[in-house]
């Protein structure tokens, strides 16, 4: 068996909103080996996002235990959370969240700005990212000037950037038309398949699920076992795209 | 490494509007404080300019300026020989008896009349002047009713040009010449045959003040310590340029004034500031919580936006020394306190000024940056990603 990327025990979170403890994860143990393509599924409140924004300790758990990369991240200070991120992480979001006036080139250079790269060699790496992605020809565009699904590649050439040993997806394909949203979902597989990152991807898309290796369903808070589903819910065939 | 500043460059450029609002706000408060500090600049320079290094002003005791200063022919006479007293190429003691009074003249500005200073004096007290030199007509004659006018006189006053008349004292004088001294408060004075003044004032014996040039620097003090202490004179001395230098304070009310108009404008500056500040931190949001998860610190966040507050004061700051540079060397007139006469002197905007300005912008971004910046770098990650 390879190596675990991502191990949670018990792992749990409690909002309070006006007084009211809201349990969005409750007791959660998963395993994620280097290399899977992951899709966390489960219906809106099912606690998947949130379960995605604390291995990217983007959130602190308020229970149990949480290593990602083989580091305790309730140890971590703010600061240091900060740089391992950096270092470690890329995050594609549902909305692509660019920065409007960065053309896409300096979008994707943005994280190596905290490396000790020189600047040529950063806009060599951020223009590698994008012709990766297939967008060798839009280094200077502005992201108003491109499609959904042309954003979206350009923030998954910033998550891509800095090598990075964990990709983390919060539904990349949520605002994409279809075959946007099929390019990106080739994209990440071929990450995955091709370059063997590990990534995890939250969906609500049966159809983006196809793409992973491996699907997981939550459900108020827990993560079902292994293979199965909510009683309403197909489950897609995984690796199947 | 920091975030970029083009992203904040970039994004003053976006909303220019509000960012010229803004920096405009911030632009006509550090003008208000630049035209202030070139005003008190002038003044402090024209006097500073007036007086020679060897020159000692020699007034009646107690007196504080030589308007109220009451000096005999006698006490003239008595000091005249004092060791330590230059000597011209003739032999003669380098000392000018001297009479002023204020004349009211007539201004397009002030048509019922403005103080200015009238000075009598002897052939000697122009020699010793020999920064004050003539632009245009001649010296006036002993005996007679002719004035040499400052040049600053001269353009202020239409009465005072070349040529004209002044009605003063028991008759009309004669403006023979026009005087240039640099930047000295002579500029803005009136000489004439210190006989013929003092005569038509009936002030003959009541003169005003003598001025003496010492052999050397060094004689300067020993000189105004001989002349202090001696009880037989009964006279109060001081050099020339301290004389002129403690004047400085006629602009204090202006300086107060101005000072005070520009801390209650640049509170509200600061204030503006602020708003737009806590605006681009409010619709950036989303942008904040990006920058987070890339790995930007909060530390990366504060830095950033409050680099761009200081950016948009110091745009403010830059406006406003263009908005004040075309009144360097345009000419303004001030009630001098200690003479009760109008001082003439040019605005004066110096690097210095200029930077003090800058300065004051900046620390008004800073203060007006601080807060917005420090509330975006508070910002929870999660929470900063699902504000619109």
């Amino acid at each position: 068996m390879s190596e675990i990327v991502i191990q949670t025990r018990n792992l749990s979170k409690e909002f309070v909103r006006d007084e009211f403890h809201v349990v969005a994860l409750k007791d959660v143990d998963i395993d994620i080996h280097k290399g899977e393509f992951v899709a966390l599924m489960g219906p809106s409140g099912s606690g998947k996002s949130t379960l995605l924004h604390l291995i990217a300790a983007m959130d602190r758990p308020t229970g149990g235990e949480i290593r990602v990369l083989g580091e305790d991240l309730r140890s971590l200070s703010d600061r240091s959370i900060a740089r391992w991120r950096n270092e470690h992480i890329g995050f594609v979001f549902q909305s692509f969240n660019l920065i409007p006036v960065l053309t896409a080139l300096e979008n994707v250079e943005l994280p190596l700005k905290l490396t000790n790269l020189k600047k040529k060699e950063r806009l060599k790496h951020a223009e590698t990212a994008l012709k990766l992605v297939g967008l060798g020809e839009r280094l200077n565009h502005m992201p108003r000037q491109l499609s959904g699904g042309q954003e979206q590649r350009v923030a998954i050439a910033r998550a891509i950037v800095t090598d990075p040993d964990l990709i983390l997806a919060d539904e990349p394909t949520g605002n994409l038309d279809a075959a946007s949203a099929q390019e990106v979902l080739t994209l990440l597989s071929r990450l995955n398949k091709e370059f063997g990152k590990t990534i995890v991807m939250v969906t609500h898309d049966p159809h983006a699920a196809r793409f992973a290796t491996k699907v997981r369903y939550l459900e108020k808070g827990s993560l079902l076992p292994e293979g199965q589903a909510p009683a309403d819910w197909v489950l897609p065939a995984a690796g199947g795209a | 490494m920091a975030i970029p500043v083009s992203y904040n460059l970039r994004n003053l450029k976006e909303r220019r509007m509000t960012t010229l609002m803004t920096a405009l706000g911030i632009a006509l408060t550090v003008a208000v404080l630049l035209a202030v500090l070139a005003l008190v600049n002038g003044l402090r320079t024209a006097f500073e300019a007036s007086g020679h290094p060897l020159h000692v002003l020699v007034m009646r005791k107690g007196s504080t300026s030589e308007l109220v200063s009451n000096f005999t022919r006698q006490q003239f006479q008595d000091l005249k020989f004092k060791a330590g007293i230059a000597r011209d190429a003739a032999g003669e003691p380098m000392v000018s008896l001297e009479m002023v009074t204020v004349i009211n003249l007539a201004s397009v500005d002030a048509p019922d009349g403005i103080n200015v200073t009238l000075r009598g004096l002897t052939p000697m007290g122009l020699a010793m002047r020999e920064n004050a030199k003539l632009v245009a007509g001649r010296w006036f004659e002993p005996g007679k009713r002719e004035v040499v006018v400052g040049k600053s006189i001269a353009s202020r006053f239409p009465d005072a040009r070349l040529g004209g008349k002044l009605r003063f004292g028991r008759g009309d004088w004669e403006v023979v010449g026009v005087m240039d001294a640099g930047r000295s408060a002579i500029n803005s004075e009136i000489f004439a045959d210190l006989n013929q003044a003092s005569s038509d004032y009936n002030r003959s014996e009541a003169l005003s003040s003598a001025l003496v040039r010492a052999t050397d620097a060094v004689t300067v003090a020993a000189l105004v310590n001989d002349l202090e202490s001696d009880k037989r004179l009964n006279v109060s001395a001081r050099t020339e340029k301290d004389y002129y230098e403690s004047q400085t304070q006629s602009g204090a009310p202006v300086q107060f004034l101005g000072i005070f108009v520009s801390i209650i404008m640049a509170v509200g500056s600061c204030f503006a500031a602020m708003n737009t500040m806590y605006a681009a931190v409010s619709r950036r949001a989303r942008e904040i919580g990006t920058l987070r998860v890339l790995g930007f610190s909060r530390a990366s966040i504060l830095a950033s936006f409050l680099l761009e507050s200081l950016v948009l004061s110091l745009l403010g700051g830059l406006i406003g020394v263009i908005l004040v540079l075309p009144l360097n060397g345009i000419t303004t007139g001030i009630g001098n306190f200690v003479t009760f006469s109008e001082i003439a002197f040019d605005y004066r905007i110096s690097p210095t000024i200029i930077a003090i300005g800058l300065t004051f912008a900046v620390i008004l971004g800073a203060l007006g940056g601080l807060f917005p910046a420090s509330n975006a770098a508070r910002k929870e990650i999660l929470t900063a990603l699902r504000e619109i």
